[in-house]
């Protein structure tokens, strides 16, 4: 499982880098969206699997061990914070590249490079 | 246990939701006074927390009353202290300078909300001890920014905005993966427990990846050298007193970050990293006013010191030793308030002539002589001459830098200080000293609301000059506290560390 995920976050971080490299300003955010995605599905695969050290913090109140069948709810609580905050500032920067683009009426970044020029 | 390091979080929080309510032309009146009372009362807690930090050490206070590190930890070592006052004070000062500089129209779409919710997210990242805690304050206080950033909506604020938005973005985004590995490798956000953990890590490696994630999502937000693009792009776009408050708050708060994450939390990494940070920190320095010196317009050459000023805190970082981390404190507290009186003061003669471009300004000398002085007195301090602070920053810099045997990086930081005066003394050339090619006689005064809030800065940077002695004690505490793992963590999960509370509630 863990090797299929991280085919998954590494074509997301990829597919993310090839669209933010294109010049429109859509392809721009679909790549920022694809990103977040991965960063998500990287903080998922944290929680379980060999690389962690942490136990998990549900615990059986008597003994101290790990109840069988629990999952970390701690990086499902990191994901759900990280998507909905990444889910505002999608919304703020796709009204923000709306307006940018009927200010510039061109959705071609390259069009976009007035306050860079001397 | 110190159930008041929340107070300045509720304040901001509670007075930008009743600004919000008083946003129209009616009742503009009650929503300022809302904003600066707000201001005013975190200003004063502010400075007694200082001073309750210089008496009693670090302050903490426990989320919800969990202990350590299961629950979210607040924690006020000097640094914070230090950062959170100096940053109030810059806000209230630019509050004053937007009731007399902004149009109506700002006030009715929530700017001063804004302005509050950027001071929650940066008070809530100074005073944080935990490290999913500080991505989310971060996202609080970008969000606010880019807010404040493309209000106004006139199309260079569209496109400066944009490429604004995108790039902090994408270091969002590195630092949320970063925290997710720190999770992943040691089971703990909680800064003083991944601190405990990280020195029994035994793949070196993810270490290494882990810092250089952290000093690529902070670099680019504190505009470190290849991630500065997004800087002088978009720094110049907005009304003045959102520079400059951006110019105070924003990339010191990347700087500071860098100190937290790498400088305690990552420490044995940082020792390792050191000559990278070093050359990071003298290119970025270099670029920044070689930049500089090619502008002509007032703010994007302030921009571009701005990136120069970095390399210098980020000095401190690299010399990775308490003494170090001290002077870059006192440099970064100093270039806050120096660069806001700038951006305040060339705004202010920026808004009288309704331009910024060097080639058409000029003879305010003459006509504006206090303005005149005020900035003079600025750039004698961001250059680092007596008596003025911005000496003594660089001063401690600099021993620091030569006591560690770092020549390289400290005569750069010397040649950099005279190329920045130079390229200062370019704008005090062309927009005061020379004679004016237009009519000036129908052009506006200078209001006294334009003219004292950068000229109580200068003040203030001046009297840190004078009495530079209670700050370079005060800044050499905060940073031997910054760099003291054994005693942060166990002033935060008591004297047996983290590890100990965590086995206790395990059994």
């Amino acid at each position: 499982m863990i090797f299929l995920l991280s085919i998954a976050i590494g074509s997301l971080f990829a597919g993310a880098i090839f669209l933010m490299l294109r010049r429109s300003v859509i392809k721009l955010i679909l790549g920022l969206i694809l990103l977040a995605h991965g960063a998500h599905l990287l903080m998922f695969t944290m929680g379980d699997g060999g690389v962690r050290r942490g136990a998990p913090p549900i615990v059986d109140y008597e003994t101290g061990a790990v109840a069988p069948g629990t999952a970390d709810p701690l990086v499902q609580a990191l994901i759900l914070t990280a998507i909905v905050i990444s889910f505002g500032i999608t919304a703020f920067i796709i009204a923000l590249a709306y307006r940018a683009t009927q200010a510039v009426k061109s959705d071609d970044l390259d069009d976009m490079a007035t306050t860079d020029r001397l | 246990m110190a159930n008041h390091l929340f107070l300045p979080l509720i304040s901001p929080m509670l007075a930008s939701a009743l600004a919000l309510l008083f946003a129209r032309d009616k009742t503009r009146m009650v929503a300022r006074v809302i904003v600066l009372a707000s201001i005013i009362f975190n200003l004063i807690y502010s400075i007694w927390l200082l001073w309750v930090v210089g008496n009693e050490g670090i302050q903490v206070t426990q989320g919800a009353g969990w202990e350590a590190p299961f629950g979210v930890t607040l924690v006020a070592d000097g640094a914070s202290a230090l950062m959170l006052c100096v940053a109030t004070l810059l806000m209230l000062v630019t509050v004053s300078y937007s009731f007399a500089s902004l149009d109506p129209g700002y006030e009715n779409f929530f700017y001063y909300p804004l302005l509050l919710l950027l001071l929650l997210g940066v008070s809530g990242a100074f005073l944080t001890g935990d490290i999913f805690n500080l991505y989310v304050w971060f996202e609080i206080l970008l969000l606010a920014s880019f807010g404040l950033m493309t209000l106004g909506g006139s199309r260079p604020q569209l496109e400066g905005g944009l490429k604004y938005v995108v790039l902090n973005l994408f270091g969002s985004t590195a630092f949320l993966v970063a925290c997710g590995l720190i999770y992943g490798t040691v089971g703990s956000l909680n800064m003083a427990h991944v601190a405990e953990r990280m020195s029994s890590v035994t793949n070196p490696g993810i270490v290494t990846v882990i810092a250089c994630l952290f000093f690529f999502a902070y670099g680019g937000k504190a505009a470190i050298l290849p991630l500065f693009f997004w800087l002088p792009t978009s720094y110049h776009t907005p009304p003045v007193a959102v520079t400059a408050i951006f110019s105070g708050l924003l990339t010191k708060v990347g700087a500071y970050s860098l100190y937290r994450v790498l400088g305690l939390v990552l420490q044995d990494e940082l020792i390792r990293l050191a000559p990278f940070v070093l050359a990071v920190a003298g290119l970025t320095m270099v670029v920044g006013v070689f930049g500089a010196m090619a502008q002509m317009n007032v703010r994007r050459i302030l921009s571009f010191h701005i990136i120069s000023q970095i390399g210098y805190s980020l000095m401190g970082l690299g010399l990775a030793s308490a003494i170090g981390l001290a002077a870059g404190l006192l440099f970064t507290a100093h270039v806050m308030i120096v660069k806001t009186a700038l951006f305040f003061i060339g705004g202010a003669a920026e808004q009288v002539y309704g331009t910024g471009d060097l080639k058409k300004m000029g003879g305010i000398a003459r006509r504006e002589p206090l303005l005149s002085i005020f900035w003079f007195l600025g750039i004698l301090s961001l250059a680092g001459i007596p008596p003025m602070s911005g000496f003594f920053g660089k001063l401690a810099l600099l021993q620091a830098g030569i006591n560690q045997g770092a020549l390289l990086i400290s005569v750069v930081a010397a040649f950099t200080g005279i190329l920045t005066f130079f390229s200062m003394l370019k704008i005090w050339n062309e927009v005061f000293w020379k004679k004016s090619y237009g009519d000036m006689s129908k052009l506006p005064r200078v209001t006294p609301g334009l003219l004292w809030p950068g000229a109580i800065l200068v003040i203030i940077s001046f009297a840190l000059g004078i009495g530079a002695g209670g700050l370079v004690d005060y800044s050499q505490m905060a940073g031997a506290q910054l760099f003291d793992r054994a005693a942060y963590i166990s002033s935060v999960c008591g004297s047996n560390g983290c590890e100990a509370v965590v086995d206790l509630a395990l059994r």
